[in-house]
């Protein structure tokens, strides 16, 4: 992490136009990059996947257990105060991430699918009926599709599904089109996972306003790589997962407006989420507890916590500029290699680096490049739509993050070069 | 390329990946079956014609990975002549080895050309493609028209 101390150093550097990151420096803070495979450094560049963790968020799980572990909201003692107070200290650190506009609103779940099927649940069960609609684009994750397919059929309701192009953005016409009267939800995702299409989610949410039509932002791909202002978006619902933040497993978010969330019926019964039980009746919690069924992934919440700590030190406008010169940069090295086929060269894009070459399949590409110490992800990236809109079976895909380097695009394109070697 | 690397794309497999034998559809098979494994996208189809109780002829088509490509060519070639029962034993012995401990020694004159995926058993997410044909070759048999999934 980058010390105050040495902020104002930093600063005066990148008044001279420089990227504006010390990557080297931000590489100490992650241990497993340090790994070697057969004497060769680990590339890691399957991020989209899932992310690395730095040092901070590591120590802070195991500082969790030995110094702060009780219950939340539950006792009196010390220990319950200590991690209540973490706990919660971490739910404001997200409200300022994402520029919510009362922590209330920020509810933790385990991870965008779960924040998409809760508002599916209890939003979908009662706002959706028969013959109304649900908007969804080409390039969902399956997480953003068999949720509202689920809830459609139970309800009779059908999924609307808007067109992309070739360059694998949405056809913001034919989007709008699918806009009427019988629509209840549009849900989209930020960022693609499988073609790093970055959506226009303001024009989005505008549009679907005018119509009084909530949509629900799938942010899994968006919050670990740029800046989110939910206030700005204007969006309804928001998720995304702390996995792919730089955070543990097992814990997300999901964002939504106070008077939506507080018109919905809860997701999961149980203890924490309500105020008063009888057998009568129970009177349900208020925000954000009446989502918050049983006891939460604490440590999973604070290790969050530091995870966004360690992103807004750094900086989400500096990561996000730094990886878009990280993405020209792969694009241009793909593109140099004969006969590879990029899937997603859409003017706003993230980094995703999804191809596939003629002279081998993904599985193939997957395999020489492991062996070159380089792991990125081969398959339907969980969105098999996309693959079938493209016409292929699966792709090769090379995922960014703030703490890969130009060299290491380099690597991937000499051990391209092998795999041709090899295939053809 | 590491050695590691070597010993999953042997030589053969490569051939094989890069010029399939019998590598096209066939008119009107007494058997075909269709075979899919979603998680890669790999699919392939196998059609068998018979000579009374004798497999004539075996071929397929379709599109996957180098290992799943390539041992459903080896399959092939190896299947011409051969009963059904002969082909059902063949199929338990590549299961066999394909599925035993990498460190299990190969019996090489037993296996014959089946050795050479013999590095696959290194690597437990490509033992399904190496299967995906063998899988559907046994559906082929049966002679009716059938898809078979790997998960
Ligand atoms: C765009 C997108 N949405 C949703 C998800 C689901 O995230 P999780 O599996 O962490 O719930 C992913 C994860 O791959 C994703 O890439």
């Amino acid at each position: 992490m980058i010390k105050t101390g040495e902020r104002e150093a930093k600063q005066t550097r990148h008044a001279g136009g420089s990227p504006g990151l010390d990557v080297a420096r931000i590489r100490e803070d992650f241990p497993i990059l340090q790994l070697r495979r057969d004497g060769k450094p680990l590339v890691y560049l399957d991020n989209a996947a899932t992310s690395q963790k730095p040092r901070q968020v590591i120590e802070a799980l195991r500082n969790y257990y030995e110094t702060q572990n009780a219950n939340v909201h539950r006792a009196v003692h010390h220990l319950s105060q200590i991690a209540t107070d973490a706990y919660e200290q971490a739910r404001l650190k997200v409200k300022h991430f994402i520029n919510s506009p009362l922590s209330c609103q920020v509810i933790f779940t385990r991870g965008a699918t779960e924040g998409i099927n809760l508002v599916a649940h209890s939003y979908g069960r009662q706002y959706v009926g028969p013959g109304d609609e649900v908007i969804v684009s080409a390039m969902e994750h399956h997480s953003n599709i068999v949720p509202w397919q689920m809830l459609c059929e139970e309800k009779g309701a059908a999924l609307r599904v808007a067109p992309i192009n070739d360059a694998g953005e949405l056809i913001f016409e034919e989007f709008e089109k699918l806009l009427c009267r019988h629509t209840r939800l549009v849900a989209i995702t930020h960022v693609s996972n499988a073609l790093g299409t970055i959506n226009p989610i303001r024009k989005i949410v505008e549009a679907a306003h005018r119509y009084c039509i909530p949509v629900l932002v799938d942010g899994a791909q968006s919050a670990p790589h740029l800046p989110i202002n939910v206030q700005e978006l204007d969006c309804d619902f928001f998720v995304c997962s702390g996995h792919k933040m730089f955070g543990p497993t097992g814990i997300g978010v999901l964002y939504g407006k106070a008077a939506l969330l507080e018109s919905m019926a809860p997701f999961l019964g149980g203890g924490d989420m309500i105020l008063s039980v009888t057998f009568e009746k129970t009177t349900y919690n208020t925000l954000p507890y009446k989502f918050e069924a049983g006891t939460p992934h604490i440590e999973g919440v604070i290790g969050l916590g530091v995870a966004i700590d360690y992103l807004a030190e750094v900086g989400m406008d500096k990561i996000a500029a730094y990886e878009h010169e990280l993405t020209e940069y792969g694009m241009q090295v793909l593109s140099d290699i004969g006969g590879v086929r990029m899937i997603g060269t859409s003017k706003e894009k993230a980094g995703v680096l999804s191809f596939t070459m003629d002279c081998a399949h993904p599985h193939d590409i997957g395999q020489v490049l492991d062996h070159e110490g380089i792991a990125i992800r081969a398959g339907h990236h969980c969105a098999q739509p996309v693959m079938q809109r493209f016409g292929v079976p699966a792709t090769a895909r090379a995922s960014l993050a703030f703490y890969n380097t130009k060299e290491e695009l380099d690597a991937l394109g000499t051990a391209l070069y092998r795999v041709k070697e090899v295939f053809e | 390329m590491s050695s590691n690397n070597r010993a999953l794309y042997e030589q053969v497999i490569l051939e094989h990946n890069k010029h399939p034998r019998n590598f096209r559809e066939m008119e009107a098979p007494d058997g075909q079956a269709e075979g899919y494994n979603p998680l890669c996208g790999d699919q392939f189809s196998i059609y068998i014609k018979y000579n009374g109780d004798i497999i004539e002829h075996v071929t397929f088509n379709g599109c996957g990975c180098a290992i799943s490509k390539s041992s459903a060519s080896v399959m092939t070639t190896l299947l011409k002549g051969k009963t059904r029962k002969d082909a059902e034993a063949l199929f338990v012995k590549f299961h066999n080895m394909i599925t035993s401990s990498p460190e299990t020694p190969l019996d090489e004159r037993d296996l014959g050309k089946l050795a050479v995926f013999g590095g696959v058993r290194e690597y437990p997410v490509r033992i399904k493609c190496a299967t995906l044909a063998w899988h559907t070759m046994l559906a082929a048999l049966d002679g009716k028209k059938v898809t078979v999934s790997t998960e």
